[in-house]
């Protein structure tokens, strides 16, 4: 298999890899780069568990293929606390109980940033759908809204 | 398997190299790199274009083209295809809807496909490298395509024209029960003057409910006026069986969500 040379930011470091053509990203962030944030759920687009970050849209890391993300900024959800302090969405799933299992987390977690990016203050409607892609078979999605709700008030807080 | 991956500035290059044996399109890749993570072997080789084109929608005097590559959430947001929005907040979450291109959901097979049903209704038209083709005629040859498709253009629907409706069980996002598009022309006395109306999920691929439009076509949208075509909604239709629904429930709901759709 041909190897092909991928670069982009990833949580605001540089990356630079040679990964087999077709590879999909999740594959090139857990076993090349090491970032184990992205889980694989089903690997068919279905289960949200994969989601990232690229260029300010969430995708699913499971069904893109690494060498179209040349250039891209990428975020995960290992690169949203600084220097050790999480950020308001991991403390608050942290503090609603909204992470039991905690395989489905980081994919919700990446979904609920992209909401709160470009909606601040969003409805609880607006939150249902935002997580609509996502699955959890464990926790319930009820701790998750409240979550996302609490970190929005918590930001809008801190803005204020 | 990892699948190598050739990617080519225009769709006249990335034609040819399609042509190869096993190789297959990649759009967003919620078709093509899920059937290659699931095993599908008849998946060899990936091939690709960035021609800006792709990617582009124009509306201009009523009518509009949207590139192969546009995705679902960009019609969406569009400013101009506010009629389209609820059609293409039909496919999946938004992480797919960042995805999912225009191109791509011609070829989704039922249960998806829910902008296809819609295009179908609008009579669009599907452009690939080797010219024009009515999306119906597109739709039932689509198995055996091998030209890349580039665009699809249709004329925007009047105001109130176009509906849109999609059953699922799990809301907001879910797998079709069936989804159902219509464009209606009335007189100003309220009379239809003329209908489409697309299914989809009601056969291997969308398509349309001839009978029903017929049955329509002359009556006016009270709950009399559309008894016929809710009696002919059925007519030539051959659902899918899945997990979400048995053939027998999609036969057996279709009036009922048919006849909302047009009351509404």
């Amino acid at each position: 298999m041909a190897k092909v040379p991928v670069q982009f930011t990833l949580n605001g470091s540089e990356k630079a890899e040679f990964v087999d053509s077709g590879t999909t990203l999740l594959h090139a962030l857990r076993d090349k780069i090491g970032d184990t944030s992205p889980k694989g759920g089903c690997h068919q687009g279905t289960c949200g568990a994969c989601s990232v970050i690229i260029d300010g849209e969430l995708r699913l890391s499971c069904l893109t293929l690494a060498e179209t993300c040349n250039g891209a900024t990428i975020s995960t959800t290992s690169g949203l606390s600084e220097s050790g302090v999480l950020h308001p969405l991991q403390r608050a799933f942290l503090d609603t109980f909204a992470t039991q299992c905690g395989f489905c987390t980081p994919g919700m977690i990446m979904a609920a940033k992209v909401l709160l990016d470009h909606t601040p203050n969003p409805s609880r409607d607006e939150v249902i759908e935002a997580l609509s892609g996502n699955i959890c078979r464990c926790t319930g999605y009820e701790p998750i809204i409240q979550a996302v709700l609490t970190a929005a008030r918590s930001n809008s807080q801190n803005a204020a | 398997m990892a699948l190598a991956l050739q990617t080519f500035a225009t769709v006249k290059d990335a034609n040819a190299a399609l042509k190869a044996q096993g190789s297959r399109y990649l759009g967003g890749g919620t078709l093509v790199v899920r059937a290659a993570n699931e095993g599908d072997v008849s998946v060899s080789g990936l091939v690709r274009s960035t021609e800006p084109s792709l990617s582009t929608i124009v509306v201009a005097g009523g009518k509009v083209r949207i590139g192969a590559s546009v995705t679902m959430a960009a019609i969406a947001s569009h400013p101009e295809l506010g009629a389209l929005a609820k059609a293409a907040r039909a496919v999946g979450g938004p992480a797919i809807r960042n995805m999912a291109t225009v191109g791509g959901n011609l070829f989704a097979p039922a249960p998806y496909g829910d902008f296809a049903v819609a295009l179908l209704a609008l009579d669009a038209i599907v452009g690939t490298d080797d010219g024009e083709t009515p999306i119906e005629i597109f739709l039932a040859k689509r198995d055996g395509s091998r030209a890349i498709v580039t665009s699809v253009s249709f004329t925007l629907p009047k105001a109130d024209s176009f509906r849109f409706l999609k059953v699922s069980r799990v809301k907001p996002k879910g797998v079709s029960v069936l989804s159902i598009a219509s464009v209606l022309e009335r007189s100003p006395d309220g009379i239809v003057s003329s209908a489409r109306i697309a299914l989809g999920c009601m056969a291997d691929r969308p398509m349309r409910a001839r009978a029903a439009e017929k049955a329509l076509t002359g009556r006016s949208l009270t709950k009399d006026g559309i008894a016929p075509a809710l009696a002919a909604a059925s007519d030539g239709t051959s659902p899918i069986t899945d997990p979400i629904a048995s053939a027998w429930y999609r036969n057996e709901v279709l009036p009922v969500h048919l006849g909302r759709l047009l009351l509404a």
